[in-house]
Order: C-alpha cells, then sequence, then structure tokens
C-alpha cells in the first residue's frame, strides 16, 4: 500500500467508528441523563448540574413516590393485561386471515387484501372522531375490554409477516394431511400453528412494544381504575411540574420492560422489523 | 404494491384436486370461518368510522346532540381559517427532519455494512430509542432542553457559552427544529435497522467479486447496495413523510398540546375534536389530511419511478445491444 492508500484506509476507519460511537452517544444521551436525574434526592436536583452525577446510586426514593404517587403498580397491572390479549388476539386473528390468503384461491381474495393494504395509508389518530363515536354508542368506553378489541383491530403488518412466512412452508404439507383425512382445521391448529412459532415471536414483539407504548387511544377510551402504564406516565404534566428526578425516575421505569425485552429478543426484532416493512 | 406482487404469484396447486366436491365445502367452510373475525374487525374499526366521519365532515355537530347540514363549510373553514391551515405548514419542518433522517440511517447502515467491531453494540444503542414510550420520550426531551439542563450543559462542554444559546423550547424561531429532533432522534436508529437488514441480504460474494474487479467502496455503495434497497428507501420515504403529516407527539407531550406555536395539524385537530367538540370540522380536517396524504404517496411513488426507471432504462438499453451484438456475432457465424 502506498502511504495516500493507507491514510484512505484508515481515514475511512476513523470515520467510521468516529461517527457510530457519535451517534451512540446522541442516542444514550437524553436516556442516561434521565437515569443520572432519576436517582438524585430533591437538594441535590436542585442543587448540582444535571450532568453530575448522583451521589448514591442505590437512591431509590424517587422510584418509590413515583411507584405510590402514579399508581404505577395497578398501571402496569392493566397493560400486562391488555398486552397478553392483544397479543395473543393479534396473533390468531393475523396467522387465521393470513392462512386462508395464503393457502386458498377464491373470488374475494385480492380485494381483502386491498382492503387491508389500504387501511395503512388511513392514519388511526385522524379517525378517532367517528371512532370514538362508534365506540360511545357499542359501550366499549372505560371498559379494558373495548380498548383491547380496539387494538386488536387491524393490524396489517402481522398479517404481512404471517403471510410472508406462509409462502416458506410448502403446501404439501398440507395436502398429505389432507390425504390422511386431516380437516383443514386440523391441519392449520395441529400442524401449521407450531410451525410459524418464529413468525409468532416477531409479531409478539411488534404488537407488544407498540400496545404498551400506545397512548392516544388508551386516554380517549381509558380512565382512573383502567390507566396503562403510558396514562400513568401522562399525569406527571400537571402536578409534578418540574420536579425532573421524580418525572425521570417514571420515564425510567416505563422503559425498563422495553429494554429487557430488546436484549432478549434483539435478534428477532430485527429481523421482524425489516420483514415487517418489506412487506409492508 | 404488495397486493400486485401477490396477485402475480402462480395459483396454488388446489385447482388440481378441485374434483373433489367434499373439499369445495370444506375450503368454503374455513375461509369464511377464518376470514370473518379480521374482516368483521377491519371493518368495524377502520371503515365504518371511515364512512361516518366523511358523512360528519359535512355536518355542524358535536359528540351528542343535534346536527346541521352545513354543505362543504367545514372545509372552507379548514383552508381559510388561519390557525388550521397554517398549522400544516409545520409539517415541512417535519418532513425536512424525516430526510435528515433518511440520509442518517442510510449512511450509518452503510458504516454498519462495511463491518466494524463491536457493530451489535453500536446497532443496539441507535435503535433502542424506538422502543421507548412516547410519553416518557416527551419528558426525556422536556427535561433535556430545559434551560440550562442536559443539552446546555453538553454544549457547554464543548465550548459553548450559555448566554449565546437559545432557549430551546420557547424561542418560537428554533422550538419546531427542536421537536422535530426528537422525531429524529427515535426513529433514525429504526431506518437505519430497515436499510442494513436489506443490505444485508445481498449476496456476499457481490461484495468479494468487486472486490476482486477492484471496486472501491463508493463504487460498492453505488452500485451493489442502493439497488439492492431501493424498494425499502421508497417506502420509508413514504411512511416518514406520512408521519410527518400526522406528527403528534413531541408538540403534545413536549410542548404539553403543543404551546408556543408548535401546534402541528394533528394537536389542532385534537383539539378542536375534543376540547371544542366541533366534530364536523374535526372530520373535515381528517379528510383533508388523507386527501393530502393520497397525493403525497402518489406523488412520491411516480417521482421515485422516474428516479429509478433511469438507471433500469440503462440496464434495458445495454441489454438490447447485447442482443443485437450476438445476432450480428450470429449472422456472421452463418455467413461463414
Amino acid at each position: 500500500m502506498t502511504i495516500f492508500q493507507k491514510i484512505k484506509h484508515y481515514g475511512w476507519i476513523f470515520i467510521q467508528y468516529f461517527s457510530l460511537i457519535f451517534f451512540s452517544f446522541v442516542a444514550l444521551l437524553p436516556v442516561v441523563s434521565c437515569l443520572i436525574t432519576a436517582f438524585k434526592t430533591k437538594e441535590e436536583y436542585e442543587t448540582t448540574n444535571v450532568m453530575t452525577l448522583p451521589q448514591s446510586w442505590l437512591n431509590f426514593r424517587n422510584f418509590i413516590q413515583v411507584w405510590e404517587d402514579a399508581d404505577m403498580g395497578r398501571a402496569f397491572f392493566n397493560s400486562a393485561i391488555v398486552l397478553v390479549f392483544v397479543v395473543a388476539g393479534s396473533v390468531m386473528v393475523g396467522s387465521m386471515i393470513a392462512y386462508v390468503l395464503n393457502r386458498f384461491t377464491f373470488p374475494g381474495n385480492g380485494l381483502i387484501r386491498s382492503l387491508f393494504l389500504f387501511a395503512t395509508l388511513l392514519p388511526g389518530i385522524a379517525m378517532q372522531v367517528a371512532t370514538y363515536q362508534l365506540m360511545y354508542q357499542i359501550g366499549f368506553i372505560n371498559h379494558l375490554y373495548g380498548y383491547i378489541i380496539l387494538s386488536m383491530g387491524t393490524d396489517v403488518i402481522s398479517i404481512y409477516i404471517f403471510i410472508q412466512f406462509f409462502e416458506n412452508i410448502p403446501v404439501s404439507l398440507d395436502e398429505s394431511a389432507f390425504m390422511d383425512g386431516a380437516s383443514y382445521f386440523t391441519i392449520f391448529f395441529k400442524i401449521l400453528f407450531p410451525l410459524l412459532k418464529p413468525a409468532m415471536v416477531t409479531v409478539m414483539i411488534l404488537k407488544g412494544v407498540g400496545t404498551y407504548n400506545e397512548y392516544y387511544n388508551a386516554s380517549l377510551y381509558l380512565t382512573g381504575e383502567q390507566k396503562t402504564v403510558s396514562m400513568a406516565l401522562y399525569t406527571f404534566v400537571g402536578p409534578l411540574g418540574s420536579q425532573f428526578n421524580l418525572i425521570c425516575a417514571g420515564a425510567i421505569m416505563s422503559l425498563i420492560p422495553a429494554l429487557v425485552v430488546f436484549l432478549i429478543f434483539q435478534k428477532q426484532i430485527y429481523s421482524g422489523m425489516t420483514a415487517g416493512a418489506v412487506k409492508g | 404494491m404488495a397486493s400486485s406482487q401477490m396477485a402475480a404469484k402462480p395459483k396454488k396447486p388446489f385447482n388440481f384436486y378441485k374434483w373433489i366436491r367434499s373439499r369445495e365445502g370444506q375450503q368454503a367452510f374455513i375461509i369464511v370461518a377464518f376470514s370473518i373475525i379480521p374482516l368483521a374487525l377491519l371493518l368495524i374499526f377502520t371503515y365504518y368510522p371511515f364512512a361516518e366521519m366523511f358523512k360528519f365532515s359535512f355536518f355542524k355537530m358535536k359528540y351528542v346532540g343535534k346536527r346541521e347540514f352545513v354543505g362543504l363549510k367545514n372545509y372552507i373553514d379548514v383552508f381559510t381559517r388561519d390557525d388550521l391551515f397554517s398549522s400544516l405548514k409545520l409539517s415541512i419542518y417535519y418532513i425536512g427532519g424525516a430526510m435528515v433522517q433518511l440520509a442518517l440511517a442510510l449512511y450509518l447502515a452503510t458504516v454498519l455494512c462495511f463491518g466494524v467491531k463491536g457493530g451489535n453494540f453500536f446497532k443496539g444503542c441507535m435503535f433502542f430509542p424506538y422502543l421507548i414510550n412516547g410519553i416518557a420520550i416527551g419528558f426525556i426531551f422536556k427535561f433535556f432542553y430545559t434551560r440550562g439542563f442536559v443539552f446546555d450543559t453538553v454544549l457547554q462542554w464543548f465550548g459553548l457559552e450559555l448566554e449565546n444559546l437559545p432557549y430551546w423550547l420557547k424561542d418560537r424561531s428554533i422550538n419546531n427544529i427542536s421537536l422535530v429532533g426528537t422525531s429524529v432522534w427515535k426513529y433514525f436508529g429504526q431506518n437505519m435497522v430497515l436499510f442494513l437488514g436489506a443490505m444485508m441480504s445481498v449476496d456476499s460474494e457481490l461484495y468479494e467479486a468487486a472486490m476482486l474487479d477492484g471496486a472501491n467502496k463508493w463504487q460498492q455503495f453505488k452500485y451493489i447496495m442502493l439497488p439492492s434497497i431501493k424498494t425499502i428507501v421508497t417506502l420509508n420515504l413514504i411512511t416518514s413523510i406520512t408521519g410527518s403529516l400526522s406528527a403528534f407527539e413531541p408538540p403534545y407531550v413536549v410542548m404539553s398540546g403543543g404551546a408556543n406555536g408548535t401546534a402541528t395539524y394533528f394537536v389542532k385537530m385534537h383539539e378542536v375534536a375534543h376540547t371544542s367538540q366541533k366534530v364536523g370540522l374535526a372530520s373535515a380536517m381528517a379528510i383533508v389530511l388523507l386527501m393530502i396524504i393520497f397525493v403525497a404517496t402518489i406523488l412520491q411513488k411516480v417521482i421515485m419511478n422516474y428516479v429509478f426507471r433511469s438507471s433500469e432504462d440503462e440496464d434495458v438499453n445495454a441489454a438490447k445491444r447485447r442482443e443485437k451484438k450476438l445476432a450480428k456475432a450470429r449472422a456472421k457465424e452463418a455467413g461463414k
């Protein structure tokens, strides 16, 4: 290598690492600063700079206070219930419709696909004016089940992930089972459903994170007792004002479940995102 | 676009045992049984509200009480009421942000794709913001931008004076940019992962072959990576523009409902619908937004087709030239 080439080579490597380190720093800074503040006492928060490390990393008082004040225990419990039902429902509904759309040709197949596809273009929040009326009329407001059923509604991405997965399962499998006298129900539930596991994990994670972080619908259709984590967090807007040591504790608490899921399922999340986007 | 792909797929071999009568019956049964719930959910919670909303947009009405047909008045209001239509202009900031975000994501994905030590760690750091609760992000950035807090402190590390720094959230000339920053922060890592996924799906032998042929990094990027990810780039463009037009969470949470001239169209719509309960007007706003999104989507598709067609045309021409050459060569051989 000539000197010029060497400079070019190492220069590129330097740029590579510099940009990665810089943008990782940018990505982490807001969260880390929040974490630092969450461990500070009130006096410390008022007297020290925000980037000064807290005196003790074991000062969990802010977390405890937020947990009690905002009734976070209840919020986590509600979010967990919503999450379980929405995720289970989406997996069932999504895999069933994907099975039908992928395995059978029937009049209306294309129409159904287009209906689902077109629905992605309609921004959900914009239609809440009308959805709210509907939910009000059928008495789905202020009940967890109403919110759960609404959230299960139209999850196009999970349908696409399942369709894509079905494409890779040979049809001969269905056929031979059918020849052996299995009904379509048996084929779906006993043979295909267990094979869908990887796609299910992807859908569960994507839908799960989305549902856990959803605020807008929750705030419209749930109140008081039924509040989710997002809603509990939002209650900090008024009373806590600028007591950021407490607000940060709440924010950090709310992102812990997402962080745990992320650390465990990193690979599935990445591949799931790509699959969902490419197909959607 | 995906639907046409699917439709083009060859038919499943079900035709071939169609002669079994009972089978058809069973099929019809399972088709109905499995699609009735998803379709019902789709129709009830998406298409019915959509139709209703369209109807509402011609009425002057609240959630309860009398309705009065007013024709196109709501639509005229959307375009003539200053506060409503001007809020749509804020979308330009968000669209600008989306462009920055896509460029950044593309750059970082390229850097990661060439292979670095600890790539997974960096990827994880940059992706994680995507998974954080929108409300939490709102608070985190409210804290981040507060005078003398995180952002100011970090800038001071780099030698800037606090007096020279603007109030990131109060100053009307910059607060919208600060808010757009939060959404870029949330999504750039996610876009990067999408791009990287598409780039990695390219056969690695292609890169090796290119290297053997002496292609440099820029050429590898231009001729191998970029063509392989154009679908996903187009798709991301569409979703980020749609997202920009319907930006909601940053001003709603960080600015407690869009104070200081940061109320985007969506925030306004929310206010009109739920605070002042002008359901008809809010519906008209939603329909206008939908129209804009449709137009934007179609325009983008046309533009992207145009941009990428030029490169494909080249290929077609090259193929034609090759065919001609071959034909000539064959003619020569035959002549001999």
